[in-house]
This record gives C-alpha cells, structure tokens and sequence, in this order.
C-alpha cells in the first residue's frame, strides 16, 4: 500500500484546503477535546476501516505523545480470525492500551447465533457486553466509529450524544450543537458517545484510508474464500463452529465483505476487487446501502432508532 | 439478494424510474465523474482528493419545498442508491406517477409524528469540485432553534421562497438569522416556477421586494434563481424553460462560490485545547487555529499572560510544517517556556483581541427553560469555560416585524441583544469580524443543558492598549462576589420559594403549637420549613422572651430563612402593627404572610395569667384568620397549607 501523506507540504494556497484535510482537522479538535474534558475516555474499537481512520485520527492527534486513552474491543467471540489477529497487531505496532471484553455470562451459557438467534446473540454478546464493559471501567466517554450518512436516521445524530446513567440515549435530551463549541457537562454516572467522523462518509473514509497508507483487515479485499450460499447471502465458513444445513457444502469463491462483524452474520459480495482502489471502484459504481449486507438489519426490522436506544450505538 | 457487478453502463434502475424531469446521466459534469470512476479510478481519486469542502444550510417554510430540493440535489448528482430508491418509489403517490422525491429525506417526518424533539438533520453529497455538507432544517415552531444551529456553520443559505407566495414574512426572518449568524453567502431560490409558468414578471418582482428588504443585512452577495424543485428546473440542470434567465443554477452556485476566501486569515488566534507533554524535552500545545495564519519564527504572544515568545515549530503527525492556516488542528511549540495551558489564547502581539469581561451580544435563546438574569450561567467560548451572568437584556427582536422591542425575559426561540459579565475575562473578536473568536455557548450548569448561543458584538471602543487589556485580566478576581444560585434554581431545586409564615396572637393563643405542628405536617408534605427562634431561650416558656431589640434580630433571621427558599414560621409576640408592618417590608409583600390566631382572648388569659395583653393590636390585614379555639389543629394547619398554595409557594411535585 503507498502512502500518499500530505503532510509535509508546504501550505500553499490556503483557500484551497482539501475537504479530507478539513475533516481531518475537526475530527481532530473533537479527540482533543474529549482528552481534555473527560476524566476516562475509551475508544471502541471495532476492527473495521473506521475504526481505524479513527484510531488514525487519535494518533494524530496526539503525536508525539502515545493516545491517552485505551482502545476497547467488545469481543463476541465470532469475529473472523483475521480481524483478531490484525486487531493484535496493530495494536501493538501502534503501542495503543487494548481492553479487550467479552459478557461473561453469555460465554458460559455458549450464546451464539446459531442457537439464539442473530437479534439475542447480538444483545447480550454486544449490547449488554458494551454496556457492562463501560460501567466496569467506570468510562465517561466513548468514542465510535458511526457516521451520519450510514443510514437515514443517523442524520440528525449530534457528534456528542448523551447517554444517560443506564447509557441509554434519549431522544429528548440531546443538546443543540453550534460551531466547534461542544457542550461536555455531565453528571456522574452519565457519559457521552462521541462519533468524531460523524460528517464523513464511506467514500471519505475509503479515500483517507487510500491516502494515508493505514492498514485495513484484508477481509476488505477480494479473495477465494470458503463460503456457503444462504437465502442469497454467502456466509463465510471461518472455523469449525460453522453449522451447515442440510446440502450445505463449503465452496471457494472469489469475495470480498463491506463491512465486519462476526462471521456467521456478514454477508460477504461476490467480488474482483483486490485492491483498494478497485474496491473504491466498486463501491461508487454500486448503488446500494452500505448496511445492506449487514444480516442484523434485516432479521428483524428493529430500527437503528431503538438500538441506539438500547445502547448499541 | 445481496449481489454485486460492475455495470457497464449508467446504473440501470435509474432508467427505469418515470421522472418529469431530464435524465441524470445528461448531466455533464456527473457523467464525467461515472466515467471516471470505471476508466481510472486512480484519477479520479486524486482527482476527489482535491475537493473543496462546502457548508450549506437550506431553510424555509414548511411546504416551500426544502425537502424536494435536497432531494433533488441528491438524485440528480446520483447519490442516491437503488434500495433506497426502490423504497422511495413505493411510498410515493404523486399524482402522474412520479417520484416524490422529498421521501429521500423524510427522516424526520417520523419523528414529527412521535413527537420527538425536531432537529438538524445533515446529508451528503458530491460533485465533480466539492463535497457538500447540507444541514436540513425542519420549519416548524422550534424553528429559530434548529436554524441557528445549521447556520452557524455554514458558508451558503439557500432560502426558498414559494413563486405563488412572494417574499413572507418567514422569509425576511429567516434571511434575518442568516445573516444574524454570518453566513457570507445568500442564495435565494425562486420556488414551484411551474406553477406561475415560469414567469420572468413572477421572479423579478420577487427579486426586486427581497433586495429591498436585504439591503440592511451583512451578506457578500445575494444570488436569485428562479427553480423547480419538483421538475428539476436550475437545480442541477440548466432549464429551457427559463430562457430569460442567464444566471447560475443552484448547484452551478454551490460549487462556484468562494468559501476559502471567507475565512479569516488576518488576525491569528490559537486557543489552547490541549498541552501534549510526553516527557521532559517536548512541550506542545494542541489546538484548531481559529483564523489567520503563523509560521514558524513568529513572534507570538499567550494570553492571558501577556509572554511573548516565537514559534519554534508547528508539529503534526506527518512532521513539521513550516506555515499553518484556519482551520487547521496543529500542535505549537515556542522558543522559550512559557506559562500555557487550556483556555489560554495564542496570539500575535500586534494583532491582539478584544480583553473584556462585559460585552454585548445577540443572544438566541435555545431552551425551554426561559432565561434567568439572576443565576450565573457557563460560558463556552473557543476553549475556555467561564461563569457569567446576564446583566441587561436591552431589547428582544420582534421576528415578525424585526424591530427591537423593550427586553424582558427569554424564552425558547427569542433572540435579544444583551450585556453579560464574566467571571473571568475573555478574549474575543466581534462575530461579525471572526466566527469563531466571536461564538459563545451558554450551559445550564444546574441541568447540563445548552441553553443559548451567543454572537459577540463589536465594542464601542477604541483599540485596546496591552496595559488595559492586562488590567481587565488581572481585575478577574476583584469582581464582586454575589450567590450563583438564583431564587428560580433554589425554588426548582426545593419546589417551593421561601416566605415568612408570621403568627401573630395573644399570648396562650397557641401560637407556638401551631408552629410547631405546621412545621412537621410540612415537612412530612415534603416541603422545607423551619420554626425561627433566636438567642438563646432560657424562658420556660418561648413567648416569655422578648424585647424591642430582638425585632431586628428577628427581621434578620426571618429574612435569611427566606432567601434561603424555607418555609420560615414564626411565632414571636408582636403587639405593634407597625413592628409587623417592618417586617413585612423588610422580606417582601409577597414573602410576608400573616396569620391571625385569634382564640378568644378569655380563654388566652386562662392560658396565660401572667401575660400582659395591654397594648396588642389585633391584626386587620391579615392573610388568613383562625379562630382556634372553634378549630381542630389540623383544620387550622390545612387552612394555612392552603393559603402557601394560593400565594404560589409550592411547584407541583
Ligand atoms: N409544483 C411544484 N411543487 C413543488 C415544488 N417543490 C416542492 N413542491 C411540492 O410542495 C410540497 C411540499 O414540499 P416539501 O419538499 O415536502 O416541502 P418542505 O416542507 O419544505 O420540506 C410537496 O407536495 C412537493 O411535491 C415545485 O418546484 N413545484
């Protein structure tokens, strides 16, 4: 991958400032400004691209010095092989602090998505766990990955959102945001989520990500790949724990995944694409929503409204 | 069916939608961009890599059409997906078939239904030269709110003006807090053209009634394009139904205006966010410049220090720079070290701004909770949070007719020029000068809320001298010291305001029984009240104790209580009406509440034979009257419960 950083030049023409460089530059006055604000910021780190033009974007912001903040990882248990073992790595490349917390009480009573069914398996191994994992740690803000343009209803969703103590996200109390000026008043036991790439979108992020060299899980690119068609979707066989219906039989097939979960619940996308500018290709040239190949969407049609509610987000 | 190819072609689904208006694949400048994209993506990246970020705001009524005109501007520059569209398809019911196009965005029509708070909504999108960032502000009653926030960041208001209609009043007021807030640019969109037949006459009267009125406003320019959402006339594509018009269409203005040019790149102002100290040999502060531009060897100066040094280096993560710009986020480091930390300002020493702890501003107020003048308030202004109060609401903005209007109180959605004093001196720009120096947030810090958004307005005076402006940094401390809990927090916090519960009666009338009861019954009711005595009671009896120079003690103890938000009962004697009368103007008519025990005096002496009773003055003003011997104690004690009902003392829990 090159590294296109364009750091070092000089500033020529100020009035031409790049829409990346000023996203860049706000994203980075939202980190500071949690740093500076919270007692214990976490960020949530979740192994995908925007995870990591946010973890990216953290480094920066604090170069020389390492992130003052820990990275935490809601582990499932069923996330691809390849992403823990990017997620480890690039931790320690970076010298970034990583909790990483799985429910514990899911884990002993073996919730999967198999058996429980993708709508409870993600509540108590990610919902309940994210909530758990941040009343543990006693964090008062975390940050995520989320963008506006995700979905229609992330419209409106304010950089900072307030949760209350039990972390929900009440509609009715979220606060007006002016300028760069970010209320950060809380009281104990509330917290606030903080989306610093709330006005970016996929292809701003594919586009930094391009630009700035950093790394991304190789699931992003095309690759034969074990998989199995499901009710059109093709679920990737990663390990043993698969379960196969009948007739089922794994077989290698040239695919890529748009976004990364756990493995029994992404659809992966038949796909050429094996690099990064073809992926970008790709997505421009393919009108479809990014969370349509999210199984979890379509399961049930819980809104992303309620699952903020509920703490997901 | 999650599936995925490469078409080789314009996506297909848009074919195969009925709109009124042109094909978007005729569009040039998009077309190039597809074209682009699956000839060389290489070259289109470095392409995309080059565009200018824009911030625009679209407002007007509700109906005007904003909704159809974002719609609009996603559909025909492509950014809308086949889903997305196939579902929008489904919904619509327009008459010939069509899409309705504002479902693309009806987000927040389901909320309007559930009654969540309305709020800005932002969308996305780009052209082959920029990428734009569109607030969307719903037109309804909390509207001046939701304006105020899309527009302080933008750099374009597009205002929508229905063809049919004319220039309304919302119109004007909307301009109004377009301009209010600083937005360079005005783009008025002459909307529904094809429903007056895309009259010149229409659009010219239009245009001639808004620049009449826009006159007094701060805008750049003001554009005037007459369009129609619905069919697409001069949104994206130029139309041929308006052959008069030689002008821009909405998008060809979009991308053309000059936004980089509206920033402030004279006066340099740096507010420190953060100082980065890894270890001992590295000192940096962090922060986003808010305008001008420095390089390294500058001179600069930290307020509110006053200590000069130079830049030593302007680091980022990539290496050092030689010259950073508004808005970049940097970190700084100077030659010498000097005493910085969050809150402070960087600035040049012969370019220094404004140093003041009273100023005037525009103040918009955002929340339900009105204004209280008598509570201290938080400030967030760049990086420094400070305690200020309200000193003057001098006039409130009548929106309807945008005159100015004898000030009073604020309430959601007012806008008034007022006069406020920090607790600390801050350093400003006039917002007109500097929207970044020049903005200022207010908190609730009682309720965490974000309660107004302040614009900084331009100081009488002269410029400053370093001396006076050293001498405002170093008075911070010499304010006066006063409470920073208003009466209104106090009442909310307790649910119910202070005043004095004044028995008056003989002695043996039972005055202090009754005290001590209502004092209970209060307290098990939830509410806060304290029986008042003073000095220290030796008497056997409280009644006993007495004397002309305790009226005062009393009056002072009676008073504090009060302040204090109690329920404050007492029950000395006090023959002399004119000794009531003191006190009731010492705490306030409206605190003050007598009550007269009136037990029949025979049955006093019985109680009491030892009092005297020459020289009592019945009350005849009294609040309320009890005969207490033809009474039960808790009939007495709901009858006094009930006048602190009537007197308004209590909220409703
Ligand atoms: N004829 C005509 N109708 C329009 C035009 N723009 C919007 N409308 C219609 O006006 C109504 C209100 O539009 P909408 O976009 O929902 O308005 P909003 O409330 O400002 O978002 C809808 O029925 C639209 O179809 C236009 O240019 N011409």
């Amino acid at each position: 991958m090159q590294t296109l950083v364009n750091d070092h030049a000089s500033v020529v023409d100020a009035q031409r400032l790049t829409h990346l460089r000023q996203l860049e530059a706000e994203s980075l006055q939202i980190i500071r400004e949690v740093a500076s604000e919270f007692e214990r910021p976490v960020m949530l780190y979740s192994i995908g691209k925007d995870s990591s033009v946010l973890v990216r974007l953290a480094i920066k912001a604090f170069a020389p010095a390492k992130v003052p903040f820990p990275l935490m990882h809601i582990d499932t248990t069923w996330k691809f092989r390849e992403m823990i073992q990017f997620r480890d790595a690039f931790c320690k490349q970076n010298s970034l602090d990583l909790i990483v917390y799985t429910n514990p009480e899911g884990l002993r009573e073996n919730i999967n998505p198999f058996d429980h069914g993708s709508e409870k398996y993600t509540d108590v191994m990610k919902t309940q766990a994210l909530k758990q994992a941040l009343s543990k740690h006693g964090f008062d803000a975390a940050f995520g990955g989320a963008r506006r343009d995700e979905e229609k209803s992330r419209a409106k969703e304010r950089v900072f959102s307030f949760r209350d103590k039990f972390h929900q996200w009440d509609p009715k109390n979220q606060r007006p945001e002016l300028w760069n000026l970010y209320n950060t008043k809380i009281n104990k036991g509330e917290s606030i989520r903080v989306f610093p790439l709330s006005n970016w979108t996929e292809l701003d992020v594919w586009q930094y990500v391009y630009l700035e060299g950093i790394p991304i899980v190789p699931l992003y690119l095309a690759q034969e790949r074990p998989v199995v068609e499901r009710e059109g979707t093709l679920i990737m066989v990663d390990d043993e724990r698969m379960r196969f219906l009948p007739g089922e039989k794994p077989q290698l097939r040239m695919v890529r995944f748009r976004t990364l979960g756990c493995y029994p619940l992404s659809g992966a996308i038949e796909s050429s694409a094996d690099t990064l500018p073809k992926v970008i290709q790709e997505m421009l040239l393919t009108r479809m929503s990014e969370r349509q190949g999210r199984l979890i969407d379509h399961d049930q049609d819980a809104s992303m409204e309620k699952k903020k509610r509920e703490g997901y987000f | 069916m999650v599936k995925v190819s490469i078409p080789a072609e314009q996506p297909s689904a848009l074919g195969e939608v009925s709109i009124p208006a042109e094909q978007p694949s005729a569009l040039g400048g998009i077309a190039n961009e597809q074209k682009l994209i699956r000839d060389d993506i290489k070259a289109y990246l470095s392409k995309h890599e080059q565009k200018t970020l824009l911030r625009f705001v679209i407002v007007g009524s509700v109906d005007d059409g904003k909704s159809t005109l974002i719609g609009r501007l996603l559909y025909d520059t492509n950014m809308v997906y086949d889903d997305q569209l196939a579902a929008v398809k489904k919904a619509s019911n327009l008459e010939d078939g069509s899409i309705d196009l504002s479902l693309l965005t009806d987000g927040l029509a389901a909320e309007r239904e559930q009654g969540i708070t309305i709020d800005v909504a932002y969308r996305y999108f780009t052209t082959e030269s920029r990428k734009f960032i569109v607030a969307d502000t719903p037109g309804h009653v909390q509207y001046t709110r939701n304006m105020v926030t899309g527009a302080s960041t933008a750099d374009v208001a597009i205002i929508l003006v229905d063809a049919r209609l004319g220039v309304l009043e919302q119109s004007r007021r909307h301009s109004y807090i377009a301009s209010l807030l600083g937005i360079p640019h005005l783009l008025v969109a002459v909307n529904k053209m094809d429903l007056k037949g895309y009259s010149q006459e229409v659009f010219d009267a239009i245009r001639a009634d808004f620049r009449a009125f826009a006159k007094g406003l701060h805008f750049k320019d003001v554009t005037f394009v007459p369009v129609s959402a619905l069919k697409g006339d001069n949104i994206v594509k130029r139309s041929d139904k308006t052959p008069w018009y030689t002008g821009q269409t909405v998008l060809g203005f979009l991308e053309d205006v000059p936004v980089g040019e509206d920033r402030n790149y004279t006066d340099f102002r740096y507010p420190v966010q953060y100082v980065n100290r890894p270890n001992l040999d590295y000192r940096g502060f962090c922060g986003q410049i808010a305008s001008g531009v420095i390089k390294k060897g500058d001179e600069i100066m930290v307020l509110p220090s006053g200590k000069t040094s130079r830049v030593k280096a302007i680091d980022t993560h990539g290496g050092e720079l030689q010259e950073a710009f508004a808005p970049l986020s940097v970190t700084l480091r100077f030659e010498h070290e000097i005493d910085c930390s969050r809150g402070d300002m960087v600035v040049k020493p012969d370019n220094r701004p404004q140093v003041a702890r009273t100023f005037e501003a525009d103040l918009v107020w955002m929340h339900e909770r009105p204004l209280d003048t008598q509570k201290a308030y938080l400030i967030k202004h760049t990086t420094q949070q400070v305690r200020a109060q309200i000193d003057k609401v001098h006039a409130k903005l009548d929106l309807a007719t945008l005159t100015e209007q004898p000030g009073g109180t604020l309430e959601l959605n007012d806008i008034a020029r007022v006069t406020l004093t920090c607790h600390r001196a801050l350093y400003f720009d006039a917002y007109l000068k500097n929207r970044t120096t020049g903005a200022f947030i207010l908190v609730d810090s009682l309720y965490n809320t974000t309660v107004g958004a302040g614009m900084i307005r331009e100081a009488g005076t002269p410029r400053q001298s370093l001396e006076q402006a050293m001498k405002e940094i170093r008075a911070g401390s010499g304010l006066v010291p006063k409470t920073q809990v208003s009466p209104r927090e106090r009442r909310e916090r307790f649910g119910q305001s202070g005043a004095t519960l004044w028995l008056t009666g003989l002695p043996g009338s039972g005055r202090w029984a009754l005290a001590y009861a209502l004092e209970r019954k209060l307290f098990d009711l939830g509410r806060t009240a304290h029986v008042v005595t003073i000095g220290r009671q030796t008497a056997k009896h409280p009644s006993d104790f007495r004397g002309a120079e305790t009226l005062d003690s009393i009056t002072s103890a009676a008073h504090a209580c009060t302040n204090a938000g109690l329920i404050t009962i007492c029950a000395f004697p006090s023959y002399k009406k004119s000794d009531r009368q003191s006190v009731r103007e010492a705490i306030g008519q409206d605190r003050f509440i007598e009550v007269f025990v009136d037990t029949d005096p025979a049955l006093c002496r019985e109680r009491r034979p030892d009092a005297s009773v020459a020289g009592f003055e019945a009350p005849t003003d009294a609040e309320l009257t009890l005969k207490l011997d033809q009474l039960r104690v808790h009939q007495a004690i709901d009858a006094i419960v009930e006048v602190l009902e009537k007197h308004g003392q209590f909220e409703q829990h």
